[in-house]
């Protein structure tokens, strides 16, 4: 493996700045570990390699020119596959968008140019980013870079794995209950789901609108900052952006301090359901931070236990109309056209060769949620739910400064193993959906591999709406010991070929 | 509680999704173990709770009325299964059962 393709994004930026290396080398060295090994892990539905190298010598060129560049520039990103981006497919993993190219660039893919990124193409991810495996793509599970017969998590298991198996340095996800801190649990990553409407979602195709929150994915917390800057502040083209200058994540991440930090330790997610492996290796976080001069407490979320509840019932219903949209007349796959059939019909028999089963599923719960009769039991309920939850977050951040769990109650389970039992999978997301509902801040950081599986374990840090860079204070902090502890990185197993 | 097979058929046909029974069956079943789970929220959120709809306190933005650059027609028409003079041709929607 050339050693570009496992250097920090920053580490690369510093390199083309100084003229160590040319963008066109890093792009290459990272297109060329795509052909070696994406085959098997099946990270990416689009790669185009030649407008890459394009963007990548004219950013050659404007640094030879003497032209000031971007402090990421030259570095390649992966963008999950639900953005859209011209002259790319946008497929969202479903049938229904297949061969759809988008008219117009998402609000992040503008941010991403702006800095001189290099757009290496698209990741897999569950249907409409309707899961936490990936495996409700239509086109194929991605596998998870420490052991090919598991999952990466899901939905954004193409941005994690990418970045797992050092196919590029930087990846762009979109989290609705967990999907991009989960895949960033279960593939040894860094993942961060920004105060809801502190990253543009105009050109991210919607998945449940009010918990819908792009953010950035790496593999070190300096990495994920540097590429939160860039992606996130105010955009005019998103109803729900927030108009307030961006917290200063990138500061906090460099600074590495949490002496006099107050964390909470979420006293309702362990136990019953949490793998030993899972427990220790975040109770050792714990400790590493009691270390580092944070203050501890346990504090009580009890409404956390009702969220994946709710959650189930307020994002299939957001689902249900969002999916409305493609009824095969506008845009996207029509079915069944034969010229006598009504419009009605060929809806019916689009959306049923467009959606998998996954999706099905969703918008039917969603379509029940909704309905009269049931409206005020299930949809109404869950919105009162979601009121309380963001009443234990108030209460909890008058105490403390941020809140700790594991980021996933297990480890990366098999591929195909809980495909027939919807609720396990739903599990999966435990931990990581109170942060969606109620809007506030979280990310996911490394935590060592659990000594049950070998597998990597994730911590999750919650803050304050509009205090993401406390986030990044703890996870800077925490992967500095912990590199100490264990002499390198948590990825640095990945690095030995003989591991895959 | 147990969803009726009927009362599936009827939110795919909501929904616009063709559907065998096969599937309807089979959807029956887990939308049943999904419905156990989550029917917990009901019995917790009393009529005290106010319910939250949307994490931030949003109030409607009005955008001043000025012309600005959008898509053209022909941008969006090629993204249409079929068009015809300038508009999306849909299969006939006259006559109609439902």
């Amino acid at each position: 493996m050339n050693e570009l393709t496992q250097t920090s994004a920053r580490g690369l930026a510093q390199m083309i700045r100084d003229g160590e290396v040319s963008c066109e080398e890093v792009t290459q060295a990272h297109l060329d570990r795509i052909a070696e090994v994406d085959g098997d892990i099946h990270a990416f539905l689009f790669v185009d390699g030649e407008r890459a190298l394009a963007s990548a010598r004219r950013v050659d060129a404007k640094r030879a020119a003497g032209e000031p560049t971007h402090e990421l520039a030259g570095v390649p990103v992966a963008l999950k596959d639900a953005y859209v981006y011209q002259g790319t497919p946008t497929t969202c993993g479903s049938r229904m968008l297949e061969n759809w190219y988008s008219p117009y660039d998402a609000a992040v893919v503008e941010r991403l140019q702006g800095a001189d990124m290099i757009i290496l193409g698209k990741t897999n991810l569950d249907e409409f980013a309707l899961g936490s495996s990936t495996e409700t793509s239509a086109f194929g599970p991605t596998h998870n870079p420490w052991d090919l017969a598991r999952v990466p998590g899901g939905s954004g298991g193409g941005s994690a794995a990418a970045l797992a198996g050092f196919e590029a340095a930087l990846a762009i996800g979109s989290d609705t209950g967990g999907s991009i801190r989960q895949p960033a649990a279960l593939t040894g990553t860094v993942g961060v789901k920004p105060t809801y409407g502190g990253v543009s979602r105009w050109g991210l195709v919607a998945t449940a609108s009010s918990l819908d929150q792009p953010g950035p994915c790496a593999r070190n917390a300096l990495d994920a900052a540097l590429l939160h800057q860039v992606m996130g502040g105010y955009d005019r083209r998103d109803s729900t952006s927030i108009k307030a200058p961006m917290p200063d994540v990138v500061g906090a991440a460099r600074r590495q301090d949490v002496s006099g930090m107050k964390i909470g330790i979420v006293k309702q997610f362990g136990g019953e359901g949490f793998a030993p492996g899972v427990e220790q290796r975040f109770h050792e976080a714990i400790e590493l931070l009691a270390q580092a001069g944070a203050e501890i407490e346990e504090v009580s979320c009890p409404s956390f236990d009702l969220a994946l509840a709710a959650y189930y019932l307020i994002m299939p219903a957001e689902v249900s109309s969002n999916l409305a949209r493609f009824d095969g007349m506008r845009y996207g796959l029509q079915a069944g056209d034969d010229g006598t059939r009504s419009a009605d019909q060929v809806m019916r028999a689009s959306r049923r060769a467009g959606f998998g089963d996954e999706a099905k599923r969703r918008i039917i719960l969603g379509t029940y949620a909704l309905s009269a009769g049931y409206y005020d039991a299930y949809y109404g309920s869950a919105q009162k739910v979601r009121t309380l939850i963001i009443e234990d977050f108030t209460k909890a951040f008058a105490s403390v400064d941020v809140l700790l769990s594991p980021s996933t109650p297990t480890t990366a389970f098999k591929i195909g193993e809980r495909v027939e039992d919807p609720m396990a999978m739903y599990k999966a997301d435990l931990c990581t959906i109170p942060v969606n509902l109620a809007g506030n801040a979280a990310a996911s950081f490394p935590a060592g591999l659990s000594p049950e599986d070998g597998l990597p374990v994730g911590v999750q840090v919650m803050a304050p709406a509009l205090a993401d860079d406390r986030l990044y204070q703890v996870g800077a902090v925490l992967e500095a010991v912990l590199e100490q502890r264990w002499g390198g990185p948590i990825w640095a197993p990945l690095t030995k070929e003989d591991q895959r | 509680m147990a969803l009726a097979f009927e009362e599936v058929v009827k939110l795919a046909d909501l929904a616009r999704i063709d559907m065998t029974d096969e599937e309807l069956t089979s959807l029956a079943s887990q939308l049943d173990v999904i419905l156990d789970a989550v029917a917990v929220v009901s019995q917790v959120a009393g009529d005290d709770v106010v319910p939250t709809s949307h994490a931030l306190d949003i109030t409607n933005v009005f955008r001043a009325d000025e012309v600005a650059a959008s898509l053209s027609v022909e941008q969006v028409l090629a993204m249409a299964p079929d068009a015809e003079d300038g508009r999306i041709r849909v299969p006939r929607i006259l006559g109609e059962a439902s």
